[in-house]
């Protein structure tokens, strides 16, 4: 069974040893460092069926097949407020884009409590599980056309 | 949305714009509060001078499920430096909902000098002003407060049972799909989950954005919020309402709104909610 993506893995055991600033602070640089899906994939307004389920801040998750078989995961957080959203996708971006399908359905949902700790709220932890749930399908789709290709 | 004063609510004192809260930014008198649903929102940029107060943290007891005692909130006073005669103006993220949630406990230890920053942070935001990521600087204060008063403001579920026994008035401020029951809670958030779904029997649903204008996130005018509680819902200034949600925090935006914009005389907010109704065993509830 495959793993979730290394790079994930490492930043939620680093993410572990941090304190409650610290991770704000951490989280906060991937914010900033968010970059919204490019036109040449999606363009507003967006297609409802990239949008995450129950996410106030309005995410939208794309994915796109990359040449050795990964996918390439985009994002667009609507919200302007939207912070949280924005240091997932950035997280994402930066640890599980461009992986196999597999691993990125491997992904553990519990990883987002690794990053947002454990106080957060149903809202915000529905929404950013959302975004998963996106990633999740996408991944689980790709595995399966492949699936049917070979089978 | 019009000027706060001609907007014919209760007590339009409560609430100051965000012209106020710019005018107000160097006044020692004036402490500014930000509370979020986001964690990251303060961190990343606030308005300057002002504090953080952190719903998770800060205002409830970090092992029993209650709010600080009143040594926690002197403490708690102390450190985001506000005096007994501090004006606190409080402002946050989700149309001010954490912003009135910390404002109702700021109530149960009776500080009255307390405002709400009407639109919130996404209004302060879309009026392009200014944002810091400096900290405010604050030099600690004594605060003496008084014990906390539970009786005013707040209420028990055995008082509720009560309550609703007596058919008086209920308002449930979930989403109408946690009122009639379809939803319950996520699979994957267990520490809200709940074993079953419905409402307090004789409760009427009013979702708390409701008294929000969608377009600037401010409140409704006292005729709108009049028109939504009063006419619509029945709801009677001068009768005893109990208000709840999931765990008492979009409830308290409700009981601002009740209290201090359209004056009810008597209005409690159930933080139980329906986190303890809907595990409680025995208790009625009711489906649609």
């Amino acid at each position: 069974m495959a793993e979730m993506p290394e790079a994930l893995i490492e930043l939620a055991r680093e993410f572990k040893s941090m304190d409650r600033t610290e991770r704000m602070e951490m989280l906060i640089d991937y914010a900033d460092r968010f970059v919204e899906v490019p036109a040449s994939i999606a363009t507003r307004p967006f297609d409802d069926r990239h949008r995450a389920p129950r996410c106030e801040s309005d995410a939208y998750v794309w994915a796109v097949e990359t040449a050795d078989g990964g996918l390439e995961l985009q994002f667009a957080v609507e919200n302007p407020q939207g912070l949280s959203a924005k240091a997932w996708a950035a997280v994402l971006t930066e640890t599980a884009s461009g992986a196999p399908p597999e691993r990125l359905a491997a992904i553990d949902p519990e990883v987002i409590y690794d990053l947002f700790g454990r106080d957060l709220s149903m809202g915000k932890g529905q929404g950013l599980m959302g975004m998963l749930e996106l990633v999740h399908f996408e991944a689980k789709q790709r595995i399966a056309a492949k699936r049917g290709a070979t089978g | 949305m019009t000027d706060l004063a001609a907007r014919g609510y209760a007590r339009a004192d409560v609430l100051v714009s965000t012209d106020w809260v710019a005018a107000h930014l160097a006044d020692p008198a004036v402490r500014v509060i930000e509370s979020n649903e986001d964690p990251l929102l303060y961190p990343s940029g606030h308005i300057p001078g002002a504090v953080q107060v952190d719903w998770a943290v800060d205002l409830n007891d970090q092992v029993r499920r209650d709010y600080l005692d009143r040594a926690g909130f002197e403490k708690l006073m102390s450190r985001i430096g506000v005096t007994r005669d501090s004006t606190v103006v409080f402002y946050g993220d989700k149309n001010n909902w954490w912003a009135c949630y910390a404002f109702w406990v700021f109530q149960l230890f009776g500080h009255g000098n307390a405002r709400v920053m009407d639109g919130g942070r996404i209004k302060w935001e879309k009026e392009g002003r200014a944002l810091t990521r400096e900290g405010p600087g604050i030099v600690p204060t004594e605060y003496e407060a008084p014990p906390r008063d539970d009786a005013r403001i707040r209420i028990f579920r055995d008082q509720v049972l009560a309550h609703m026994r007596a058919g008086r008035k209920l308002v449930d401020v979930r989403s109408p799909q946690e009122f009639t029951g379809e939803r319950t809670h996520m699979p994957e958030y267990p520490q809200e989950g709940v074993l079953r779904g419905g409402h307090i029997p004789g409760a009427r649903n009013v979702p708390w954005a409701r008294a929000v204008d969608p377009i600037d996130g401010t409140f409704r005018d006292a005729a709108g919020l009049r028109a939504i509680y009063q006419d619509e819902m029945q709801l009677e200034r001068d009768e005893p309402v109990v208000a709840y949600c999931r765990i008492g925090e979009r409830s308290s935006h409700t009981w601002f709104v009740l209290t201090y914009l359209l004056g009810f005389s008597d209005v409690k907010n159930y933080d139980g909610s329906w986190t303890e109704w809907g595990n409680s065993v025995g208790l009625p509830i009711e489906k649609s």
